[in-house]
């Protein structure tokens, strides 16, 4: 029985095939759920990137010098030059390399991954497998969050259809080129999003961080050079060869080259996933989701998945959505999940979720992080259920700035941020709730 | 490796051979690499990991048994007791609960009469609270036994859902 069978399950998934993108290159040509199939990506100029190099012989290096200059920074949300990235593997040693997918999408507020791989599941692998070509690795692997189960069971069968067409496998496309690729799920934990955490979890590990460095690009999958990207990084890659390096970065904005998706979710009339050039501006990303749910005003959105700062709705009706503007009006673009909070929600609640959420995935390796994020939750929900004292306002600006950090991973900065950006913005609603142990906002 | 269980053991053929499928992907001397599927297969058949089941699993693949208890209590969509039928977990983290997540988590708890955590005294339900399922965009959403996803579930659905259930469970 597959879950798709289900009469419940038969409503339409709009996230992506609302027609709503700008210049799409990772979404262009999606027009049905039905549309994944190697034959449908093939129609949408699918796999001819991988073409062009193995049969005009286009070398490792150009293809890097090709990433290099299309600005492409990884899109799991450290925004990391993805051409730089992949240089740093040394091409010359001898062993065995790897190179892996980081398809484990838990941050809340981010879904665009999944729709990349239920939807053109082919786009991640001849990403990848140019990827391998380039860097000179013959194993590959794509770590799929575990709770989206039918997604990874449609990877496995995207690779098949590859494999059996020669994309994939011993001498891809009659070259002297292989490159096996390999689906493996997660089984929830958030950390595993954390490269390291994601290599110890393919190891047959908990998931916990490594120390860096070393960094995987020297010691990674079974101690072996590793180099790990995100999904829609590598879902941007045939595109880049198709059209070139500058042709991408003109579409974005200087050092923010190509599209980004964006996920929308909260407060928004049409939640989804929108892919729009970087440089786009917020307010137009928000009348593409509909605008504020039950027309009401815009309070503060987090502009890059859970563990970025929020912003007011003043700075980010005045910002556009790329890595740059956003970082000036004082958050991060993280994994592009757009959370939108109308003016009925409560910052103190919210808060509250959120620390909730990282005192749960804290993976208690390092102390400041495990007894922190706890710590921080309790006074939060304490603020919250109207106990709190105006002592626990700066003690928790004080916890914030003592994880932060202080950790192997940044799980720790991801439950501090919100934290401190919350009390920055919204300290009076925290204090009203100390004040009258009530809050501020009538929800 | 333990002992041979006196009890027969757990570990059915067909979950031998599509274990043995999962472990076709890595180095042969990775067989660890493959123990969070192994007991995810298991897992299905199975319901929960008992100590029998991780035993099993350790002598198969050859590892300590607490290493792969360690897995099984590390990564949350495993069952280490026993639970009912049917695990609804549902999204409550910001983006769902801002659209209306946290009140489909309500409404099964006034339908199914029970709290998070707990299992309906048939043995059919247990309502768990999920962190990120990573598809707020489908909000509500809930995960039923790991792997259906139910997306955009308002009261109707969730209806829909609980009598579906309760007729495939009888």
């Amino acid at each position: 029985m597959s879950a798709q069978d289900l009469a419940i399950d038969a409503k339409v998934q709009e996230t992506c095939f609302h027609g709503r993108h700008i210049q799409p290159q990772i979404y262009a040509g999606l027009v049905s759920p039905d549309g994944w199939h190697l034959k449908d990506y093939e129609q949408r100029e699918g796999y001819q990137a991988l073409r062009r190099i193995l049969s005009e012989k286009i070398t490792p290096e150009q293809v890097i010098a090709e990433m290099k200059s299309s600005g492409l920074r990884g899109r799991g949300g450290a925004g990391f030059p993805t051409g730089l990235k992949w240089s740093f593997m040394p091409r010359q040693f001898p062993g065995q390399k790897y190179l892996v997918c980081n398809s484990d999408e838990g941050e809340p507020g981010t879904f665009k991954d999944r729709d990349i791989l239920r939807y053109n599941p082919h786009i991640v692998i001849e990403g990848m497998t140019i990827a391998a070509y380039a860097m000179g690795i013959p194993v590959g692997y794509n770590y799929i969050h575990g709770e989206i189960w039918s997604t990874y069971e449609r990877f496995e069968q995207a690779i098949e259809e590859a494999r059996a067409a020669g994309y994939l496998g011993r001498n891809i496309l009659g070259s002297d080129f292989s490159f096996e690729l390999h689906a493996h799920h997660g089984f929830g934990a958030y950390i595993c999003g954390e490269e390291t955490a994601l290599l110890e979890s393919i190891e047959g590990k908990k998931g916990q961080p490594r120390f860096k460095p070393p960094f995987p690009a020297s010691f990674g999958l079974y101690g072996k050079p590793t180099t790990i990207n995100n999904t829609e990084t590598f879902a941007a890659v045939p595109w880049i060869i198709r059209n070139g390096g500058p042709k991408y970065l003109e579409v974005g904005r200087p050092n923010n080259g190509g599209t980004k998706i964006f996920s929308m979710s909260g407060d928004v009339e049409r939640p989804g996933n929108y892919e729009v050039p970087l440089g786009t501006p917020f307010a137009k990303l928000l009348e593409l989701a509909g605008g504020v749910r039950y027309g009401r005003k815009l309070k503060m959105v987090i502009p890059g998945g859970s563990s970025m700062p929020v912003l007011p709705a003043d700075i980010m009706m005045a910002t556009d959505m790329d890595y740059d503007s956003i970082v000036k009006a004082g958050s991060m673009l993280g994994s592009g999940a757009v959370i939108v909070m109308d003016e009925t929600r409560c910052a103190v609640r919210s808060l509250r979720n959120l620390s909730h959420f990282y005192f749960e995935e804290s993976c208690g390796q390092c102390t400041p992080c495990r007894e922190g994020t706890g710590w921080l939750w309790r006074i939060v929900n304490r603020i919250e259920t109207g106990k709190g004292t105006m002592r626990d306002l700066d003690e928790l600006d004080r916890i914030a700035y003592n994880i932060q950090g202080r950790t192997i991973c940044a799980l720790g900065d991801a439950a501090a941020m919100p934290v401190r950006a919350f009390l920055k913005h919204y300290r009076d609603e925290f204090a009203y709730h100390v004040e009258h142990k009530k809050c501020l906002v009538p929800a | 490796m333990s002992a041979v269980p006196e009890t027969p053991p757990l570990l059915s053929d067909a979950a031998r051979s599509r274990i043995e499928r999962e472990l076709a992907k890595y180095p042969p001397e990775q067989r660890q690499s493959a123990v969070m599927s192994a007991l995810a297969i298991v897992q299905d058949e199975t319901g929960w990991i008992s100590p029998q089941v991780i035993d099993e699993v350790a002598a198969y693949l050859g590892m300590p048994p607490i290493a792969v208890y360690e897995v099984a209590s590390f990564y949350t969509l495993f069952n280490t007791k026993p639970i009912g039928r049917y695990r609804l977990s549902v999204c409550t983290n910001l983006p769902c609960a801002l659209h209306d997540g946290a009140k489909a988590g309500e409404y099964l708890k006034e339908r199914l009469g029970i709290d998070y955590g707990q299992t309906t005294p048939d043995g059919l339900f247990t309502l768990m609270e999920s962190e990120c399922l990573g598809s707020c965009g489908d909000a509500p959403v809930l995960l039923v036994n790991n792997k259906r996803m139910c997306s955009f579930m308002d009261n109707a659905r969730l209806d829909a859902l609980i009598a579906e259930l309760k007729e495939a469970g009888r």
